[in-house]
């Protein structure tokens, strides 16, 4: 038995599963990152024993902004590779690369300091537990995320990403702007609340 | 050399041969990233970790039919209510119901494949890999320091029992451990059904047009997103705490053992909700079929899934009314709690509905939705029950509880498998179940399962913990416990007569044919097994029952809807 096909007059579109895929797997990561978010609220200001949060925390200002403007790069670099610019898309794409670079690098600097000069670590009271987690997830996000960027950033220097994969692109995009987007809310609550 | 070359009077070379077409099997399952093959993988795989798990449950009730028994040692015990929880949610009744998934919704919105074949074929070896690592634990478990083998801190694991000082060795390990493998394979397969069914759909299918099967799956995947995570990062917690010495649950350093409850039901309350709506799915299938008529209540069939799914996300402290809470928090979580009941309820009369005034055919897929829907509706009325504070006080973690819940899992989730195993197996193997071994099946398991579960209320309402070692006598606990234990040697020979059905049939049974229940659903619509493509053209459908449309062309349903 078949079924009979119909004129295909009708128009039948569908969302792009690519981004329903990605969409759906940003919903599972942002429960994932409530559930720390929300240990790390409830545990502020329930350690037994020092150091605090506003004694050894500083303000990542810099690295924020290097994240935050990576959004705008990678939305310009999408924009550049669908309309065929593949040179400024290379560009675009690995300024941020750089951009996320650095933020991972001043978190790093973040941490060494925090455990080389205040002697905080992830098992020294709630507070390091805590931070260290939710920090770490966020950076682990990162580091995530850099490694699919120079993938395509590979990719692109050897000439293989043109305007017809920009679909793929763009879904890796909005990773990357999740990402961003979780910073944010790490950011209040652990910079801005927290401190 | 001329035996090798002669490809039929050489006996030598046949064992070759065979081995040959043996391994060429075993490596194209490996290697398939087909949804049908994935999907039958799953259920062979959930049907080992059944047997398995009803083991456990076996040496569970011969331990506890009579007073001071001492069939196996406490750890022993322990030990295996630990893996029986452990095995049977999520390595049997998730993987079942993935399976299923997997196998019928493309075939259902009328597509060749899932959106991610190999996020699938992924999702499946994760799944698989969790299981195997969770089992190994009884090889590997012990560590240098000769503790306990397997995990026994039970299903749910509360601190601060999980944490080095209570729990060494590394059985704890790999419980955390393989529940964060297999529900990666969760999130992938939940991303997947999702964009599967928003994204894959047939020409003309539009939402309100989709086999409620689909919709379910929908929602019980949405949900998934959102449950199961929880659960993976409460387990990253626990890792941080036994490996790097955190202080998550920590009680000493400030930590919390109540947040790891809430955490841990925030996950655990809606996965009961995962585990039936797919359920409610095949129900929803079946029952109009074997009452000829179209669902009754499709748009509330699919806002009443929704609400339910919306709902049941915030009524997992309902587990936790013992903790004390503050009376602010039991009565959000009782009225919660009540709540979810309406749209269930809903359901039920909505499948009453469907066989209201139908042509009722008593075979073996709809023999069980009736025993489905009587006992999971005893099943949520002992839910209502324990959802409310004050009754849950007498009663938390009694002997009432494991009955209530078993009767949700056995009496409501594994009733409406085993139609779903009858309804769809020949179209998955191409052969019918043999009918009167699946009315065996039937009336056997169903003695057993009355038998265990229904008795088992009574000690709990008697005051009998749940996970006790043994008991005094003279608390009249006794008599009970031996029904109890009873009726699982009648529901090991129900699952007897089902496999051998299922291993007879594939071999003897009757030839099926492409739509032996003459339903009206797309999957039907293709040959049984369906060939790799699914479709050799891909359907266009202009009604929820495409298959009607095509054998009634004089009164087809596309006219009403």
């Amino acid at each position: 038995m078949t079924i009979p096909q119909t004129l295909p007059s009708s128009p039948w579109t569908l969302p792009s599963r690519g981004r329903v895929g990605m969409f759906c797997f940003i919903a599972a990561e942002a429960s994932i990152f409530t559930i720390f978010v929300v240990a790390y609220l409830f545990y502020l200001g329930k350690s037994v024993s020092g150091p605090t949060p506003r004694e050894v925390l500083e303000l990542p200002i810099f690295s924020s902004v290097c994240l935050l403007s990576s959004s705008l790069t990678i939305h310009l670099a999408v924009e550049f590779l669908r309309k065929g610019k593949s040179g400024a898309f290379r560009a675009a794409w690995g300024l941020t690369l750089l951009l996320g670079a650095i933020f991972l690098a001043a978190t790093g600097l973040e941490w060494r300091r925090l455990i080389v000069e205040k002697g905080l670590t992830i098992s020294t009271n709630l507070f390091g537990t805590t931070y260290y987690s939710l920090v770490g997830l966020h950076a682990s996000h990162v580091t995530g995320g850099l490694i699919g960027l120079a993938v395509v950033m590979v990719l692109a220097l050897a000439g293989k990403v043109r305007p017809e994969h920009s679909g793929p692109v763009d879904v890796l995009s909005l990773y990357w702007h999740f990402v961003d987007a979780v910073w944010v809310v790490v950011f209040t609550v652990v910079y801005v609340i927290g401190r | 050399m001329s035996s090798e070359s002669m490809p039929i009077a050489g006996a030598g070379n046949l064992p070759g041969a065979a081995r040959r077409v043996w391994l060429e099997t075993l490596h194209e399952w490996l290697i398939t990233v087909d949804h049908k093959k994935l999907g039958l993988m799953y259920i062979g795989y959930a049907l080992f970790f059944l047997v398995v798990g009803g083991i456990e449950a076996t040496i569970i009730r011969i331990q506890l039919a009579v007073p001071h028994a001492h069939f196996v040692s406490p750890e022993v015990f322990n030990r295996m209510f630990t893996m029986h929880g452990t095995t049977m949610i999520f390595f049997v009744a998730m993987p079942v119901l993935f399976g299923f998934a997997n196998y019928l919704v493309p075939l259902m919105i009328g597509a060749r494949d899932m959106a991610f074949p190999r996020l699938n074929a992924f999702s499946f070896w994760m799944t698989a890999f969790g299981g195997l690592l969770l089992y190994f634990s009884f090889l590997g478990g012990d560590g240098l320091y000769g503790a306990g083998s397997a995990p026994d801190v039970g299903w749910w694991a509360y601190a601060p029992l999980t944490s080095k000082a209570f729990s060494r060795g590394h059985s704890t390990d790999y419980w955390t451990v393989s529940l964060l493998a297999s529900g990666f394979g969760t999130i992938g397969t939940a991303v997947n059904l999702v964009a599967t069914i928003l994204s894959m759909r047939c020409r003309g299918m539009t939402l309100g047009k989709m086999p409620l099967l689909a919709w379910l799956n929908l929602v019980m995947s949405g949900m998934l997103l959102f449950t199961i995570t929880p659960l993976t990062a409460a387990q990253i917690m626990l890792m941080v705490d036994r490996y790097l010495d955190g202080h998550f649950f920590d009680t000493h350093a400030g930590g919390s053992a109540a947040i790891w409850m809430h955490f841990f039901w925030i996950f655990g309350h809606p996965e009961v909700y995962v585990l039936i709506i797919p359920c409610f799915a095949f129900v929803s299938e079946i029952v109009p079929v074997f009452s000829r008529k179209p669902i009754f209540g499709y748009p509330v069939m699919v806002a009443a899934t929704v609400a339910i799914g919306g709902v049941s996300m915030s009524v997992w402290a309902h587990h936790m009314y013992t903790i004390g809470m503050t009376s602010y928090e039991n009565a959000f979580f009782v009225l919660t709690t009540l709540a979810v009941g309406v749209p269930t309820g809903i359901k039920i009369f909505n499948w009453l509905g469907t066989m209201w005034g139908g042509k009722i055919r008593y075979a073996p897929p709809m023999m069980f939705c009736l025993g489905f829907l009587f006992q999971f509706l005893i099943a949520g009325l002992t839910g209502i029950m324990l959802g409310s504070a004050p009754f849950d006080w007498q009663l938390g973690n009694s002997y009432f509880v494991v009955a209530h819940f078993h009767y949700v899992i056995v009496g409501g989730i594994l009733f409406a498998l085993f139609a779903a195993f009858y309804y769809w197996y020949p179209k998955m193997t191409g052969r019918m179940l043999n009918d009167t071994l699946g009315k065996w099946h039937f009336w056997v398991f169903l003695i057993g399962f009355h038998l265990t579960f229904d008795f088992m209320h009574i000690p709990g309402l008697l005051g009998m913990p749940r996970r006790i070692y043994t008991y005094e006598p003279g608390r009249g606990w006794a008599i009970w416990n031996m029904i109890a234990t009873i009726g699982v040697a009648f529901q090991i020979a129900g699952i007897l007569i089902f496999v051998f059905n299922l291993v007879h049939s594939y071999f003897r049974g009757r030839v099926a044919g492409d739509d032996p229940w003459d339903a009206w659903t797309l999957e039907w619509a293709t040959s049984s097994p369906p060939a790799a493509c699914n479709f050799a053209v891909l359907p266009e459908v202009r009604s929820r029952r495409p298959l009607w449309d095509l054998k009634h062309p004089e009164d087809p349903d596309w006219k009403y809807e």
